[in-house]
């Protein structure tokens, strides 16, 4: 694990006082809160501010760390060292918390600083709880549909404190139109009820995928669509992608560069479906022939343009 | 907890179902009251007279649990959470309103 500079990554002086650690954090964690930044990496941001916070903020955490450094939670905690969250932890791991995405709670069940409150859960007769995962399908698995097996790792604690993963598979079916941030509830698939007592839900939080061609904006989505020069100054029809197929697609003559065509209703499926966004952008041929520099020069020559114009130099 | 693969009857929560006080207390591991505060501060809003008898849009799901981590996370009230909720929705109609104009 590389060594994490907490009070780097709060942007506090390592003398800062409880209160202005406090501060610092509140103010990172508003920003970079994922419900709230569109940056790309705002929950890595987030969660790296949220445990920096974690051990700052605790008096004798922060003795530790001070005093430790990077071997500090090995020292003060040796029952965390012999579990590692898996790299890509944060997929399709299950959480008794109230979302998927909790840090606290996983650092708290995984290194079990909660372990006085870990036999809450078997003391009493009960409705098993509600479990929360995240889920990223394919933008296609929306289009489609589609079966997708989900393995769902979840962390638990023994009598002794040892934590372990234990992991179950679930075949799950992708309903047509799904959008990212939906929900899918199975029924029955939660925590174990208590005594007789039936079995919790399991709620999948839908995400997509990265995907090299298209992006999705509610139920609408754009691919970026390379035309020649030729294609957008006279006016053509080529072949464009979509999720289900390639699709003929009309160039309106005079089309600059950036211009956005839309085909309707082929975004994601539903009531109404979204659209499909075509985003023109003008590739030139490289010029790596004499023939192709030949014809540069000409193009030079009879068409004298000055692309910069609007910028008055 | 069994290793094989299952399969499981879905529903997507935000079009297919409704729910309970309960039962969105239990989805979002909160009491009444907590949901109660939500509904008092319109970030959550059920059909019904009163708690016993609301029903819960599925869509609601979603507010929930954006509210209740901005709550637990920033340190805010509910109110502020309904703020935050209403100012987000705003920045989200001009991106778009921005993005359609391009």
């Amino acid at each position: 694990m590389q060594f994490k500079d907490y009070y780097e990554t709060l942007g506090v002086a390592r003398d800062a006082t409880g209160e202005e650690i406090k501060r610092a954090y509140r103010k990172l964690a508003r920003k970079y809160h994922p419900d709230v930044s569109k940056l790309a990496d705002a929950e890595e941001r987030f969660k790296e501010v949220g445990e920096a916070y974690e051990v700052l903020q605790d008096t004798e955490k922060r003795a530790a760390y001070d005093a430790l450094g990077e071997k500090w939670r090995e020292a003060g905690q040796p029952r965390g060292d012999d579990f590692r969250p898996p790299p890509d932890w944060d997929q399709g791991f299950e959480f008794k918390g109230r979302d998927a995405g909790d840090l606290h709670d996983l650092f708290e069940t995984l290194f079990g600083q909660r372990g006085a409150h870990a036999h809450r859960h078997a003391d009493v007769r009960r409705p098993g709880e509600d479990h929360h995962a995240k889920v990223a399908i394919e933008i296609e698995d929306a289009y489609r549909g589609a079966t997708r097996t989900v393995t769902l790792r979840q962390p638990v604690m023994d009598e002794q404190g040892h934590v372990s993963v234990t992991q179950r598979q679930l075949s799950v079916t992708v309903p047509v139109g799904v959008r990212e941030g939906q929900h899918l509830r199975l029924a029955g698939q939660g925590g174990a009820g208590a005594a007789g007592a039936p079995a919790g839900d399991l709620y999948l939080e839908i995400t997509f995928l990265p995907h090299k061609l298209y992006r999705v904006d509610g139920r609408d989505v754009s691919v970026d669509l390379p035309v020649a020069p030729w294609e957008a100054a006279l006016g053509a029809t080529v072949t464009a992608p979509t999720p289900v197929g390639p699709v003929a697609l009309s160039i309106p003559a005079g089309s600059v560069q950036g211009r956005k065509l839309r085909l309707k209703g082929r975004g994601l499926p539903g009531q109404p479906p979204g659209d499909l966004y075509a985003v023109l952008s003008i590739a030139l041929p490289p010029a790596t022939s004499d023939a192709a520099r030949d014809f540069y020069a000409q193009w030079q020559k009879t068409m004298p343009f000055n692309p910069r114009e609007s910028m008055g130099v | 907890m069994s290793h094989e693969s299952e399969s499981s009857v879905v529903e997507v929560v935000e079009t297919d179902m409704v729910f309970t006080t309960v039962q969105l207390g239990r989805a979002c591991h909160v009491d009444a009251a907590a949901l109660e505060e939500l509904v008092s501060q319109g970030i959550l809003e059920p059909q019904g007279t009163g708690p016993e008898d609301w029903r819960f849009a599925g869509a609601n799901l979603q507010r929930a649990k954006t509210a209740l981590r901005l709550i637990r996370d920033l340190g805010v009230n509910a109110a502020g959470a309904a703020l935050a909720l209403e100012l987000m929705a705003q920045m989200e109609a001009l991106r778009r309103a921005a993005k359609s104009s391009e």
